[in-house]
């Protein structure tokens, strides 16, 4: 852990510092129209002439404004500290029962992403030892399932919203669908693999003992696809994430880290977006370390870490 | 077919089908094995033997000609549980601790609890590991391993033993013991036991009988009932009969390898 800290701060402070470089040149030219507006004096005079310039130039010309791009209303792109400062405040200041709290509208993206989930994982898993004990399955489900990944999620996440909305069901399943949609895949191509990772010897010892599929699946195949499994939960988990904001975009929604997105956009509040954008991300990370932890444990007391 | 003989081979025949036209794994094949017997296939590599064992163990479907386990075929030895096998690599279950392990085919064959740990307990026993039945595989040497693999085998309790190349990974310190042990365990079990192996020494030291293999086709060429008694320390490697003995497998081999 300890080991591990400087490497991962050094990697924070380079992205802030790139971050943060980024801001001046994204933001100069708001920058200077306000200016312009106060009464400052700023080269060349009027936002039409400087349209056409490079944004470097206008940095270099008017040095004073710099400070300026950092602290805009809405800018084009917000400065990490202010995205921080919006964080905190719609996180730690908001009731989490408010409209405007962050973690209200985290937990409504969150329910939906672990039904999402957990159905996505029963499927794939379902899936994969269909694909493994029965020949009809293999030669059929997979290309089937490479075929559902290969439609853009944005394309078909209306339709299913629209589809469950017309037989009376809404709220989060059917974003839980799309999450499931993302997150089986994954799991079905892990679950394929680790289910058919035994090598021969360990199947033929099954066989010395007469033993019977099913106790071939619990006692043999079950156990050597865990490590499959946890590498694709975490794949799984991150897409199930993705598909419930995706889920919260097309109809408008208006509760969840996707809405926050929407109404962001809508309104130009892009310090509202990248906080609900870095959110989203924390929240990913969080949930893939809990997988993370839970493979540790289980694989712990499996005697295979 | 005599009361006392456990296996019966007669002229069995194994070819398997390759890209490159068939092998004859088995050509011709004609083997009697009685109660009791420790008997080692020698041979070099592409003589068969491990095929041999793998169609005694149902694992090989033979070409022609039948192969008898206690008077049933192959498959229904196996599905009478008729024998334990063990193989070339200890092949132990990483997710099972070593005591895991050897309940694996008690639990698979619906032993009662109580059953199981007593046999495990009995077995570990017998391989001298009854301080390590909480470790898992990686927690322990590659002989202790194949230890281990063969108390899988015998907790069971079936009358045949099959096993193939078991020692073959081992350094020679630790296999002169473990052949001391096995040899041990035989002879307090009254077992009967099929061993493939390819170093003469230990053929002669364990056996009662000798088959002599030899490849392309793979058949035997020499079976040799040996003289030695049951009791047999390490030192008797150095006595006149068992140099004999021997020199008469290495005569064997040397024959098989001619036809090239």
């Amino acid at each position: 852990m300890r080991r591990s800290f400087f490497p991962i701060i050094f990697v924070i402070a380079g992205l802030l510092a790139i971050w943060y470089a980024a801001v001046v040149p994204m933001n100069i030219k708001m920058a200077l129209t306000a200016a312009e507006r106060n009464g400052f004096v700023v080269t060349p005079v009027g936002a039409k002439e400087r349209r056409d310039r490079s944004a470097m130039l206008l940095v270099v010309q008017n040095t004073f404004a710099i400070k300026e791009t950092f602290a805009l209303e809405r800018p084009r792109l917000p400065a990490p500290h202010q995205v921080a400062a919006e964080l905190w405040d719609s996180t730690i200041n908001k009731k989490i029962t408010s409209k405007r709290s962050l973690v209200f509208h985290g937990w409504i993206t969150l329910s939906s992403t672990l039904l999402g989930f957990a159905i996505g994982t029963g499927l794939g898993i379902l899936l994969a030892i269909g694909i493994v004990y029965n020949r009809a399955m293999d030669m059929s489900v997979m290309p089937w399932a490479i075929a559902s990944q290969t439609i853009p999620i944005l394309a078909i996440a209306p339709m299913i919203i629209v589809v469950f909305n017309s037989v009376g069901l809404q709220g989060i399943f059917p974003k839980a669908i799309i999450s499931a949609y993302l997150s089986f895949f994954p799991v079905v191509v892990g679950m394929v693999k680790g289910l058919r990772s035994p090598d021969q010897m360990h199947l033929d010892l099954l066989k010395t003992y007469n033993a019977s599929s099913t106790a071939g699946f619990w006692k043999l195949r079950l156990p050597s696809s865990m490590p499959y499994l946890f590498a694709s939960l975490k794949i799984g988990i991150a897409a199930s994430l993705v598909g419930a904001i995706v889920g919260e975009l097309p109809t408008g929604a208006v509760r969840g880290l996707g809405a926050r997105l929407l109404s962001g956009s809508y309104y130009g509040q892009t310090i509202q977006i990248w906080s609900a954008l870095l959110g989203a991300a924390l929240l990913a990370a969080t949930l893939v370390a809990l997988i993370s932890l839970v493979q540790r444990l289980t694989l712990n007391r499996m005697g295979m870490l | 077919m005599s009361r006392d003989s456990v296996i019966e081979a007669r002229s069995l025949n194994l070819t398997f089908a390759t890209n490159d036209g068939p092998v004859h794994a088995l050509s011709d094949v004609n083997l009697t094995i009685n109660k009791g017997d420790f008997v080692s296939f020698i041979g070099p590599s592409g003589c068969g033997k491990t095929t041999f064992l793998r169609a005694l163990a149902a694992l090989e479907k033979p070409t022609s000609g039948t192969i008898r386990v206690n008077g049933l075929t192959p498959d229904e030895a196996r599905q009478k549980r008729a024998y334990g096998y063990v193989f070339q690599h200890a092949g132990l279950y990483p997710w099972r601790t070593i005591a895991g392990n050897i309940k694996l085919p008690l639990e698979i064959m619906g032993f009662s609890k109580s059953e199981q740990l007593r046999r495990t307990d009995e077995v570990l026993r017998l391989v001298e590991l009854e301080d390590f039945s909480k470790k898992y595989p990686w927690q322990l040497s590659g002989g202790m391993q194949q230890r281990a693999s063969i108390a899988r085998a015998l907790a069971f309790d079936a009358e045949l033993l099959l096993m193939d190349e078991p020692f073959g990974a081992l350094d020679e310190i630790v296999r002169d013991h473990l052949n001391e042990q096995l040899l041990e365990l035989w002879q307090r079990t009254d077992k009967t036991i099929c061993f493939v192996t390819h170093s003469i020494p230990e053929a002669v030291y364990l056996s009662t009988k000798i088959v002599v293999m030899s490849p392309r086709p793979g058949r035997i060429s020499d079976v040799i009932e040996s003289p030695l008694l049951a009791e047999r320390p390490l030192e008797i490697r150095d006595s006149p009969e068992f140099i004999e003995i021997a020199q008469r497998v290495r005569e064997g081999l040397r024959a098989g390898h001619g036809s090239e």
